[in-house]
């Protein structure tokens, strides 16, 4: 086990409560922790820069089902075959894992507990788009568009985020997304890059398969025509070298596109070539049909990435926020083929030094068919640009975040960071 | 570039070339931008030729040009609107190798059969497997000898041999504008290889729904598609019921997990898609109870046996027998199969769905954003010919707007655009293999493989990320150098491979 992982919560509230202490009584403890506990300002370095990896669950993801309310009693009864158990003594492995009493993880998402008891994940239950579509695409677009409802809207949420908080010194590595195609989060005039692998980003020499030209004449040549930065982030890539780094502190990435890419963001922000916004999906989450087997296989993929990533960064944790979303939640009821259909608000999980965790946020507004959204699904009590807004006042230090989603005012702070 | 020319004059053509011509002609014919198009009769500019080797096919070969301008571009296109009657035997010897094509869905399941269901039939997986590491390795060397002894073949191949078959018919066809309605249509209609039953059911869904129906009548394509054995799996209704259906099989299955968690139930997947992405698109005027009466409407059209013969058959105590209304129109009680036949009625001669069709055409052939006199005239074209893909593909091809200059070079090529029209620019020649397929995925396109069902967007920021544009410059480098196995091109009219890099790495090149 690593040391991250033996830090309880008895601990961590000893080291609030124990502000000034000697540094050395917490030897075992990640730095950042000891920090945040001092209330100290991180340091000016480069690489106290804030850091927030965004990741997209596609497809919907059931959010009654990555956070169980089990203590809603209408839970079970609309899901009579599909419900994750409440936790039991004894611990089944196919029981929810107990948070606070009312909420608790699915069982696959075991690897995410210890982060939770340490107070560096919360989540935001019945979140969501106040949109009422029912389609992926659209509900996928007004989200990363940051503007429900409007599909006017040209570039993504991310990169007006950008735009509006130019910061000096700025790389072509401060917005990256490990996939082939740029995502719509992060589409727009601020510059932004998008590749699947990093060790595949370079031009290669005609004569050699594996090795990269190292800017050969070719590579010249291509750059005179084109014209653009794509050249200076192969040149800084190489120099960084980030495939060098390997994972720390015992942290295992299952195998697969999600791991491998946090096991790269990982390497970016490890090689420091000043990674602000990273950029990762997940997909899998359209669970019309068998919906337990497939969360459970999806979600263990999440949660070991995630608790990875985590562990992996270590102290450098201190400054990086991980925050996903999902376009919409799943029908309360579950269809006929022991799945779900497309339904409304969901969950989201928001991990790292500066989170305040250990906590479920938002209002709950219960599951009986007097509750649902449109008779069927979970009810919105908080709109997602709440928490985005947040998360970039409060961590990025964004300029000003109603530029970001326009037309939209802010409801009071979570309190999330 | 007929003759071989130093390296900086290369660069200088390349820059000049509007559009991604193959040949020295092109440059000659600028003062023939204003032309709209040419009248029956008139002779096409070179510019224009080259914009529709680019729009309905994969950009030309060396001297397609001066065929075309012998035939009559008009004639060309007409041609191209009816591939029966276009010889093709050299496309078709080039793929008549790959078997699994021509194969039916009960030979596909036979000799591909899923390797982990096999293992455990013949007893080398399961409640009895060692855990030792050397029995283990026995076991697959044992499964291996079987699926040679046998001739069994693993699923992958399926898939390899599909993609095979875009690259080497897009790379040889003369029917090149039915390739570019194939990927059309597929991706309309798009279904992900790797759902489960989905591997060995794609290829049918290629072959035998998709490819016969890509210039009739657009009802008969998505009549096709809504009873074929690959969307029924990929959009689950096959399993989507009437609430208080007792389904065979249902119980005494106590090993089946999955199966005994359901209750019956409608499941509203396909139904929405069909109304979202296959007809009358996500504006075109339905609401949530829309998708709730389609999908009861659509109960009981179902599968056999999903991953034994797949047939399609309808399923009386699986479908509701309730009165259904849809869209405004009252589908009675105890219409059984009828039910779902209304609805593609009703979907197929809504005016949304005409709207909708014909813009996502426009924006294929013409730009990215579809211009809406054209999309008028599109529609009007659907609803005149009971929908006739023909006629509102000629619609698109002999309008005003598809001829403007304005359209040339306005859409960037896809990958598997861009690297077919690389393989045919250089006059080489291709057998379609694995790596081709690898480079695809890197772009950005790996093709049978986009899981969700809009497909892949059309559109160039989709397409356009540094990470591709590196791909993109790689395969230049790597066709170029000869690396590609079974893959020549011919760089007679290049100084050296670089210049030929070059020139399919270029800018302008990316675009059709």
């Amino acid at each position: 086990m690593s040391k991250m992982s033996q830090m309880s919560s008895q601990n961590r509230r000893y080291f609030l409560k124990s502000t000034g202490l000697a540094m050395a009584s917490f030897a075992a403890a990640p730095a950042f922790l000891v920090r945040t506990a001092m209330g100290q300002e991180s340091t000016a370095s480069g690489q106290d820069k804030p850091i927030l990896i965004a990741v997209f669950q596609r497809g919907a993801a059931d959010g009654i089902s990555m956070v169980v309310p089990f203590g809603d009693r209408s839970y079970t009864s609309a899901r009579p075959q599909i419900a994750v158990a409440a936790p039991r003594s004894g611990g089944a492995d196919t029981a929810a894992i107990d948070l606070d009493g009312f909420f608790g993880f699915h069982p696959s998402l075991a690897p995410l507990k210890s982060i939770y008891d340490e107070g560096h994940l919360a989540m935001v239950h019945a979140v969501g788009s106040p949109d009422n579509t029912r389609s992926h695409f659209d509900a996928q677009d007004y989200m990363e568009a940051g503007a429900p409802g409007n599909k006017g809207v040209a570039d993504g949420w991310l990169n007006r985020y950008m735009q509006g908080s130019p910061k000096p010194g700025n790389t072509a590595f401060r917005a990256i997304a490990l996939d082939a195609n740029m995502p719509r989060s992060l589409m727009g005039p601020a510059p932004a890059l998008a590749m699947a692998r990093i060790q595949e980003f370079d031009v290669r020499g005609p004569n050699d398969r594996r090795q990269p030209s190292g800017g050969g004449e070719l590579s010249a040549a291509f750059e005179a025509m084109w014209k653009n930065s794509t050249f200076d982030a192969i040149r800084m890539l190489r120099n960084a070298n980030p495939q060098r780094f390997q994972p720390e502190n015992g942290a295992r990435y299952p195998g697969g596109q999600f791991g491998q890419g946090l096991l790269q963001m990982s390497q970016l922000i490890k090689a420091d070539v000043g990674l602000e916004v990273g950029f990762l999906d997940i997909g899998g989450w359209d669970t019309h049909a068998n919906q337990p087997g497939q969360l459970t296989q999806r979600l263990r993929e999440f949660g070991e990435g995630l608790s990875a990533f985590y562990r992996d960064l270590g102290d450098r944790m201190r400054n990086v926020v991980v925050l996903t979303m999902t376009e919409f939640g799943r029908s309360i009821k579950q269809n006929g083929s022991g799945g779900t259909d497309h339904g409304h608000a969901s969950a989201l999980f928001v991990m790292g030094g500066p989170v305040k965790g250990r906590k479920v946020y938002g209002k709950w507004p219960g599951l009986a068919p007097d509750q649902l959204f449109e008779g069927r699904d979970l009810a919105l009590t908080t709109d997602f640009r709440d928490v985005f807004s947040e998360v970039l006042n409060k961590h990025m230090r964004a300029a000003d975040s109603t530029k970001v989603f326009p037309g939209w005012r802010p409801g009071q702070s979570l309190g999330i960071i | 570039m007929t003759h071989k020319t130093s390296r900086p004059i290369v660069l200088v053509l390349l820059l000049l070339l509007s559009t991604s011509t193959v040949s020295p002609a092109s440059q000659k014919t600028s003062s023939d931008r204003s032309v709209a198009y040419a009248a029956p009769g008139a002779s096409a500019s070179d510019q224009q030729i080259n914009h529709v080797l680019n729009r309905l096919g994969f950009g030309g070969r060396p001297g397609d040009l001066e065929r075309i301008r012998k035939v009559g571009l008009r004639q060309y296109i007409e041609q191209q609107l009816q591939p029966a009657d276009i010889e093709d035997k050299s496309a078709d010897d080039r793929v008549a190798h790959l078997a699994s094509l021509r194969m039916t869905r009960d030979q596909i399941f036979d000799q591909y059969p899923d390797p982990g269901q096999l293992a455990r039939n013949l007893g080398l997986r399961g409640q009895n497997q060692s855990p030792n590491p050397a029995d283990q390795a026995m076991a697959r060397g044992k499964l291996q000898e079987y699926m040679m002894a046998y001739d069994l073949q693993r699923p992958q191949q399926l898939l390899q041999e599909l993609i095979t078959n875009r690259i080497v018919r897009g790379v040889y066809s003369e029917r090149q504008l039915q390739e570019v309605m194939t990927d059309f249509w597929f991706n309309h209609f798009n279904i992900y290889w790797d759902k489960g039953a989905d591997r060995w059911l794609t290829t049918d869904f290629e072959m035998k729904v998709i490819r016969p129906r890509v210039f009739g009548k657009f009802k008969d394509l998505l009549q096709a598609t809504a009873q074929s054995p690959a969307m029924l799996f990929y959009l689950d209704n096959h399993l989507s019921s009437v609430p208080d259906a007792r389904i065979q099989g249902r119980r005494n299955r106590p090993n089946n997990a999955a199966a005994n968690r359901r209750q019956p139930g409608i499941n509203e997947n396909y139904a929405r898609e069909l109304m979202e992405l296959h007809t009358m698109g996500v504006d075109g005027g339905y609401t949530q109870k829309d998708v709730t009466e389609v999908a009861r409407a659509l109960t009981g059209w179902t599968l056999d046996q999903p991953r034994m013969n797949a047939n399609f058959i309808f399923r009386p105590q699986m479908h509701d027998r309730g009165e259904k209304i849809v869209l405004g129109h009252r589908i009675g009680a105890n219409g059984g199969m009828q039910d779902g036949q209304k609805v593609i009625d009703i979907l197929a001669a809504h005016p949304s769905t005409a709207r909708f069709i014909s813009t996502k055409l426009v924006r294929r052939f013409v730009s990215d954003d579809p211009p809406q006199s054209l999309v008028d005239k599109v529609a009007a074209t659907y609803t005149k010919t009971d929908g006739d893909i023909r006629e509102m593909l000629r619609t698109i091809f002999f309008s005003e707007e598809f001829m403007s200059p304005k359209a040339y070079g306005q859409k960037m090529k896809t990958p598997l655009e861009y690297v077919v029209s690389s393989i045919r620019a250089l006059d080489g020649e291709t057998a379609g293999n694995q790596q081709i397929g690898r480079t695809l995925s890197q772009m950005g396109q790996p093709l049978y493989q986009y899981q969700a069902p809009t497909g892949f967007p059309d559109r160039t920021d989709h397409w356009m990320s540094d990470g591709a544009l590196v791909a993109r410059l790689n395969f230049a480098v790597t066709l170029t150098s000869g690396r590609y196995p079974d893959t020549r091109v011919n760089l007679n009219r290049f100084k050296d491979a670089q210049a030929a890099a070059l020139f399919i790495g270029s800018p302008d090149f990316q675009k059709r």
